[in-house]
C-alpha cells in the first residue's frame, strides 16, 4: 500500500499546491494558535442587527422544531430513538453562520436535527424522515439519526458514537486533495470524545495538516454519565494537545461567542494551519433520547441553566436592549411556528415508503 | 422463588455472582451510577462499590480489551456493550485477543470474560439499535455465543457463562425483556409475570451451556429458533395448528446438535428462524448440519425464515421483521409438501 503523504496529501492537479501547508511544528511544545485557553476569552462577534435577528430566528426554528418533534413522538408518529437539540442551539447557529455554504462540509452524530436546519435543509423533509415517510430526506429508511444532504454539504447524521470524527477527517482530506478551499466541521459530543478513533483522527489530521475543525459539543453528559465520571482530562479543549492541535474553550450558550471563536479557528484552518479543536460548553435540557428517567441530574440543575444561560433568551434580551420591539420578535415567532407546523403536517400526510424500498440502496446494483 | 422479568433475572444472576466471587467485576457505559440503560445493573454499584461495578467511557475497544487483560490476570469481567450494534469497535479485541489467547498460549492464558449485550429488533431502533450480529461471532473459533429466551434461562445461562473459563458473548433479546413478544405487533405483549418462565430462584443456579430446550413437542416439523424468535415461532405454530416441535437452541456455540438431530429424524422436516440477515447467517450453518446428519430422514427441503439481506430499516420494520406471515407461509409450505 502506498504510504500516506506526510503533511501534504498529494495535490491532484498541481504539485505547487504543496506550498499551502506551512509546517508550523517544531519539536518544542505546541504553541497554541488561536486563543487556546481554559477561560472563555474568545472574541465576541460584533453582529449587525440583521445578523442578530437571523441568529434569533435560526435558534428559534431549531427549538420549535425540536419541541414539535417531541410532541409527534408523544403522539406515536415518531418511533424509536429521537435526540433533541434543545438548549444547544447557539452552538450550531454560531458555527454554521461562519462557514461558506457550497464550499465547506459538516458532519455530526445522531443529535442532528439542528445541524440540518442550520445547513438550510427544508424542515419538511427532515420532519418526514423522523416520521419514517417516503418523502423524508433518507426516504424514511434512515430515521432521526441518519440524514444526509450533499447539496447542503451535510454529510450526516451518524448513529455510532465517534465514527463521524474519522469520516470528517476524510472529508477534510478530500477538501485538501481537491484544493477546493473547503473546511470540514466535524461535530461530536463529550462522550464521543473518549472513543479511540477520535485520537487516531486527531493524529492523522495534524500529521497531514487537514482543514478540519473538530467541534466538541460538551453538554456535560453522555446519556447518564457526566463528563468527570468518564474523562481523565475533563477540560476537553486540551484533548488535542499531545497531537499539537490547538484548542479553544467557548461559551456555547452565547451565539456571539461561538461565532467569534469559530472565525478565529477558521482563519487558522483556512490559512493551512491544520486542524483546530473547539470545545463548546453547552447543555441539553431534555433527556438523552425520548425515554430518559433523568436520575443522573437534578431538576434544579436543569432549571438553573435554563433560567440563567438560555441562548435564545439571552439573545432576545440583547435584541430588546437594542430597541427591537417585542412585537417584531412575536412576528418572527409566529413565522417560525408556521414553518414548523407545516413541516409536521407534511410529515404526517406523506405516505410510508414502498415495500420495494427495503431492497434499494443496499449496493449500487439492485438485487 | 420470585417473579422476575428478564432484566430482573439478569440483575439477580449478576448479583449472585458478585456475591460469590470477588473476581467478578462489571463495567460498561452507564452501568454504574445509572444502573444501565435497560437497568440490568441497577443497584449493583451501591451494593458492591465502585471498584466492582463502574462506568466506563464510550470506548468499546478499550472496554473489551481491558476485560481480556483483567481476565488473563484472574478476574472474571462481565463488560456490558450497551447495544450489540456498538460491539464492532471492540471486534478486534474479541477476535484477535479474547478468542485466541488460550490457543496461542497453549492454555497458559484464558479469557474468562462474558460480554453482555442487548440485541435484536422489533423496537423501532433502525439500523444502529436493532441488529443481530451473532453469526459474526459463531464464525470465530474460540468464542461461545449464548442467547436466552426467558427470565429463568437468562439467569441460569448467565451464571454458567460467567463461570465459564472461555469468552462468552451473551446476547440478550431486548424485545422480550419485559414479556415474550410473539411477532403479532398489533397485540399487546403480556408481561413475563403471567408465565411460568418468570418463576426464578433468587439463589444461584446454572443452566449448562450447550443444552437446547424443547419448548414444544411435536412430530410434523422441527422448528429451530433462539431469542425472540422462539416465542414468535411458537405462536405461529399454534395459530396454524401445526404439530411442530419447537427447539430453543439457547446456545449457538456450543451447539446441542444431538437434540436437533434426534428431533429432525423424528419429524423429517426442519424450519430455521432467525432475525439476522440470511446470507451466512447462523441458519446457514444449522441447515448444513441438519442436511449432513439427517439427509436420509428429510421429507422436504429445509426452510429458513430470516431477516432480509439489507440493513435494518427505520420504517417498514414489520415488513422486515421475519414475523408470523412469513413463518406461517414457510410452515405451510414444508408441511403441505408432504400432505399433497
Ligand atoms: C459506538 C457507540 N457506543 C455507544 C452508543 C450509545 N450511545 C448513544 S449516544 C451515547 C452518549 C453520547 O454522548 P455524547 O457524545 O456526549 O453526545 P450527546 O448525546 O450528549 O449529544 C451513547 C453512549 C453508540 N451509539 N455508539
Ligand atoms: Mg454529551
Amino acid at each position: 500500500m502506498a504510504k500516506p503523504p506526510r503533511k501534504t496529501p498529494a495535490a491532484k492537479k498541481s504539485p505547487a499546491a504543496k506550498k499551502s501547508a506551512p509546517a508550523r511544528k517544531s519539536s518544542t511544545p505546541s504553541k497554541p494558535v488561536a486563543k487556546t485557553t481554559g477561560g472563555l476569552k474568545t472574541p465576541i462577534y460584533k453582529a449587525t442587527k440583521a445578523e442578530l435577528m437571523d441568529f434569533y430566528e435560526q435558534m428559534l426554528l431549531i427549538r420549535r422544531f425540536e419541541e414539535k418533534a417531541g410532541q409527534l413522538y408523544g403522539l406515536g408518529l415518531i418511533g424509536g430513538f429521537c435526540h433533541l437539540y434543545i438548549g444547544q442551539e447557539a452552538v450550531v447557529t454560531g458555527l454554521q453562520s461562519a462557514i461558506e455554504p457550497g464550499k465547506d462540509s459538516v458532519i455530526t452524530g445522531y443529535r442532528d436535527h439542528g445541524h440540518m436546519l442550520a445547513c438550510g435543509i427544508d424542515p419538511k423533509i427532515v420532519m418526514a424522515e423522523l416520521t419514517g415517510r417516503a418523502s423524508g430526506i433518507s426516504k424514511g429508511k434512515g430515521g432521526s439519526m441518519h440524514m444526509f444532504s450533499v447539496d447542503h454539504g451535510f454529510y450526516g447524521g451518524h448513529g455510532i458514537v465517534g465514527a463521524q470524527v474519522s469520516l470528517g477527517t476524510g472529508l477534510a482530506f478530500a477538501h485538501k486533495y481537491k484544493e477546493d478551499g473547503g473546511v470540514c466541521l466535524a461535530y461530536f459530543g463529550d462522550g464521543a470524545s473518549n472513543q479511540g478513533q477520535v485520537y487516531e483522527s486527531f493524529n492523522m489530521a495534524e500529521l497531514w495538516q487537514l482543514p478540519v475543525v473538530f467541534v466538541i459539543e460538551n453538554n456535560q453528559y453522555a446519556m447518564g454519565t457526566s463528563v468527570n465520571r468518564s474523562s481523565a482530562e475533563d477540560q476537553l479543549y486540551r484533548r488535542g494537545e499531545s497531537f499539537r492541535i490547538p484548542g479553544m474553550q467557548v461559551d456555547g450558550m452565547d451565539v456571539l461567542a461561538v461565532r467569534g471563536a469559530v472565525e478565529e479557528a477558521l482563519k487558522d484552518v483556512r490559512g493551512g494551519g491544520g486542524p483546530v479543536l473547539m470545545e463548546l460548553k453547552t447543555y441539553r435540557y431534555r433527556g438523552h433520547s425520548m425515554s430518559d428517567p433523568a436520575k443522573y441530574r437534578s431538576r434544579e440543575e436543569v432549571q438553573n441553566i435554563r433560567e440563567k444561560s438560555d441562548p435564545i433568551e439571552r439573545l432576545k434580551a440583547m435584541l430588546m436592549k437594542q430597541g427591537v420591539a417585542e412585537d417584531e420578535l412575536k412576528i418572527l415567532d409566529k413565522k417560525v411556528r408556521k414553518t414548523v407546523a407545516d413541516a409536521a403536517d407534511f410529515a404526517e400526510e406523506s405516505p410510508e415508503p414502498e415495500l420495494a424500498e427495503l431492497y434499494t440502496d443496499v449496493l449500487v446494483e439492485q438485487y | 422463588m420470585a417473579v422476575m422479568n428478564m432484566i430482573e433475572a439478569i440483575n439477580s444472576g449478576l448479583d449472585n455472582m458478585m456475591e460469590r466471587d470477588d473476581n467478578v467485576v462489571i463495567m460498561g457505559e452507564d452501568v454504574g451510577y445509572f444502573g444501565g440503560v435497560f437497568r440490568a445493573t441497577a443497584g449493583l454499584q451501591e451494593k458492591y462499590g465502585k471498584t466492582r461495578c463502574f462506568d466506563s467511557p464510550i470506548s468499546e475497544c478499550g472496554i473489551i480489551g481491558a476485560a481480556v487483560g483483567m481476565g488473563a490476570y484472574g478476574l472474571r469481567p462481565v463488560p456490558e456493550i450497551q447495544f450489540a450494534d456498538y460491539i464492532y469497535p471492540g471486534m478486534d479485541q474479541l477476535i484477535s485477543e479474547a478468542a485466541r489467547l488460550r490457543y496461542r498460549s497453549a492454555g497458559e492464558f484464558i479469557a474468562p470474560l462474558t460480554v453482555r449485550s442487548p440485541f435484536g429488533g422489533g423496537i423501532f431502533g433502525g439500523q444502529t439499535h436493532s441488529q443481530s450480529p451473532e453469526a459474526m461471532f459463531t464464525h470465530v473459533s474460540g468464542l461461545k455465543t449464548v442467547i436466552p429466551s426467558t427470565p429463568y434461562d437468562a439467569k441460569g445461562l448467565l451464571i454458567a457463562a460467567i463461570e465459564d473459563n472461555d469468552p462468552v458473548l451473551f446476547f440478550e433479546p431486548k424485545r422480550i425483556y419485559n414479556g415474550p413478544f410473539t411477532g403479532y405487533y398489533d397485540k399487546p405483549v403480556e408481561p413475563w409475570s403471567k408465565f411460568d418462565a418468570a418463576q426464578v430462584p433468587e439463589d444461584y443456579y446454572r443452566i449448562e451451556l450447550g443444552k437446547a430446550n424443547i419448548v414444544r413437542e411435536g412430530d410434523e416439523v422441527t422448528v429451530l429458533a433462539y431469542g425472540t424468535m422462539v416465542h414468535v415461532a411458537r405462536a405461529v405454530v399454534e395459530e396454524h395448528g401445526i404439530n411442530a416441535e419447537v427447539i430453543d437452541l439457547r446456545t449457538l456455540v456450543p451447539l446441542d446438535i444431538e437434540t436437533i438431530e434426534a428431533s429432525v429424524k423424528k419429524t423429517g422436516r426442519c424450519l430455521i428462524v432467525h432475525e439476522a440477515t440470511r446470507t451466512s447467517g447462523f441458519g446457514a450453518e444449522l441447515s448444513a448440519l441438519v442436511q449432513e446428519r439427517c439427509f436420509y430422514h428429510l421429507e422436504a427441503p429445509i426452510e429458513r425464515v430470516t431477516g432480509f439481506d439489507t440493513p435494518y430499516p427505520h420504517s417498514l420494520e414489520w415488513a422486515y421483521f421475519p414475523g408470523p406471515v412469513r413463518i406461517g407461509e414457510a410452515l405451510e409450505k414444508i408441511v403441505g409438501e408432504l400432505k399433497s
